[in-house]
């Protein structure tokens, strides 16, 4: 994927945001991909993690807005335990799903899900999911 | 001798097949599985952001429910809970600011800064009963059963509240052995079976579920052994689903860990509920005469 840098497209107030909410210094990352390789959900996103990362300490809020990628995230931790630097990304995908979540623009609509669904599935799955998914 | 517990929502409904032969088992090893009072959902993930407090005030009551009772130690049984319940009791023994905002907001409680220890049952069955003094409790060994313990995700990540080594776990396949199985290793047991996911990519889970399913079959496994009951839901959906797409596939009958303890302890499937699992797992225990 190519993308420009300019300071004309660095959202100052997106990269703040970010820090503020996952409390992690962006800086630390040194894109060696280790949490790419150890996502088991990498291949069905459209902007890796480690780029989610490099596009976020940009400022690129377009992009990263654009992208699949954090609403795929599981929050397994894969990537939070293999990364060298101890940087958790799975704050940082937290803190982007946050900044549309709490504009109160849902990704998941509870009446979408089928009654028969809702029946089968434990209630760790509906809580978490409505948790990770709803504002 | 009695154990504080904390159930969870899911126990007590879809996964009643977990729960109940843990409780049955425990008894027959000499403990009490003793529910705190007025439990209540514990908000099954823990929050990741920083400024979300609110979310932290589910777990932290039921750590205070433990607390009141004069218990030191809190045993859970189901992953999710386990996970989000002592990531809560961390943020409230390290974090000194946050600490006192939510002791402040919970003005009602009293106060709380972590003293609770939050434990998993394989925990006990390790550092409390010990393998060895299990094993001598077996009355129908699980002999020959080729069984591969599945991890998940949330006993094992993040590195301060695992209940093994993170990369290369053991307590589920210790505890297999005591119970004269014989477990088998896969690299895929760590691996994520889509969590949460399910409810927003429900077509995605066969996916997620492809690489676990395909690489326990090729170690020649014969049964998983669970301990979370969303990685046994995506599981079995994501079996049901690979039937259809993948030629040749042929599933994998999914245990909880506390069902097959409570066969071995001589309990018998009436316990083990297991009209709620998928497929029908109990007829592979039959083929081996492990029921009677």
């Amino acid at each position: 994927m190519f993308v420009t840098i300019s300071p004309k497209r660095l959202r100052r107030e997106f990269v703040r945001k970010i820090k503020e909410l996952s409390g992690q210094n962006l800086q630390l990352c040194y894109q060696c991909g280790m949490c790419s390789g150890n996502c088991p959900a990498a291949s069905n996103m459209d902007i890796s993690p480690r780029r989610i990362i490099e596009l976020a300490r940009l400022g690129l809020e377009e992009e990263i807005a654009n992208s699949k990628t954090v609403w795929i995230c599981a929050s397994c931790l894969a990537c939070t335990v293999n990364c060298p630097r101890g940087f958790d990304l799975s704050k940082v995908m937290e803190a982007i799903r946050l900044l549309t979540l709490r504009k109160n623009i849902d990704h998941v609509r509870p009446e979408d899900i089928s009654p028969q669904e809702r029946c089968e599935l434990p209630q760790i799955a509906m809580v978490s999911g409505l948790r990770k998914f709803t504002g | 001798m009695s154990l504080a517990y904390y159930p969870g929502c899911t126990l007590k409904t879809k996964a009643r097949n977990l729960e109940e032969p843990a409780v049955a088992s425990m008894e027959v090893l000499g403990f009490k599985l003793d529910e705190v009072p007025r439990w209540n959902c514990c908000g099954a993930v823990y929050s990741l952001a920083e400024d979300d407090l609110i979310h932290q005030v589910a777990p932290v009551r039921n750590l205070i429910r433990a607390k009141e009772q004069g218990n030191d130690e809190l045993v859970t049984l189901c992953a999710f809970c386990f996970n989000t319940l002592k990531r809560a009791n961390l943020l409230m023994k390290e974090d000194a600011e946050k600490r006192n905002t939510l002791n402040s907001f919970m003005s009602e409680e009293v106060d709380y800064s972590g003293e609770v220890k939050v434990v998993h049952l394989l925990e006990v069955l390790r550092d409390d009963i010990g393998w060895e003094a299990l094993a001598q409790k077996v009355k129908l060994p699980l002999r020959g059963l080729k069984a591969a313990p599945y991890y998940g995700c949330t006993l094992l990540r993040p590195r301060e509240i695992a209940i093994d080594s993170i990369e290369n776990p053991t307590i589920l396949a210790e505890f297999l052995k005591a119970l004269g199985a014989s477990p088998v290793d896969f690299p895929e047991s760590t691996r994520c079976c889509g969590s949460y996911q399910v409810i927003s990519s429900p077509d995605d889970i066969s996916e997620y579920a492809r690489p676990i399913l395909n690489s326990a079959l090729s170690h020649g496994v014969e049964a998983l052994v669970l301990t979370c009951p969303l990685c046994d839901y995506n599981l079995a959906w994501g079996q049901k689903e690979l039937m259809k797409k993948q030629s040749g596939f042929t599933g994998i009958p999914l245990f909880y860990f506390t069902q097959l303890l409570a066969i071995a302890l001589g309990l018998g499937p009436q316990v083990c509920h297991f009209e709620l699992n998928y497929g029908s797992p109990e007829s592979l225990l039959r083929e081996r005469n492990l029921l009677s």
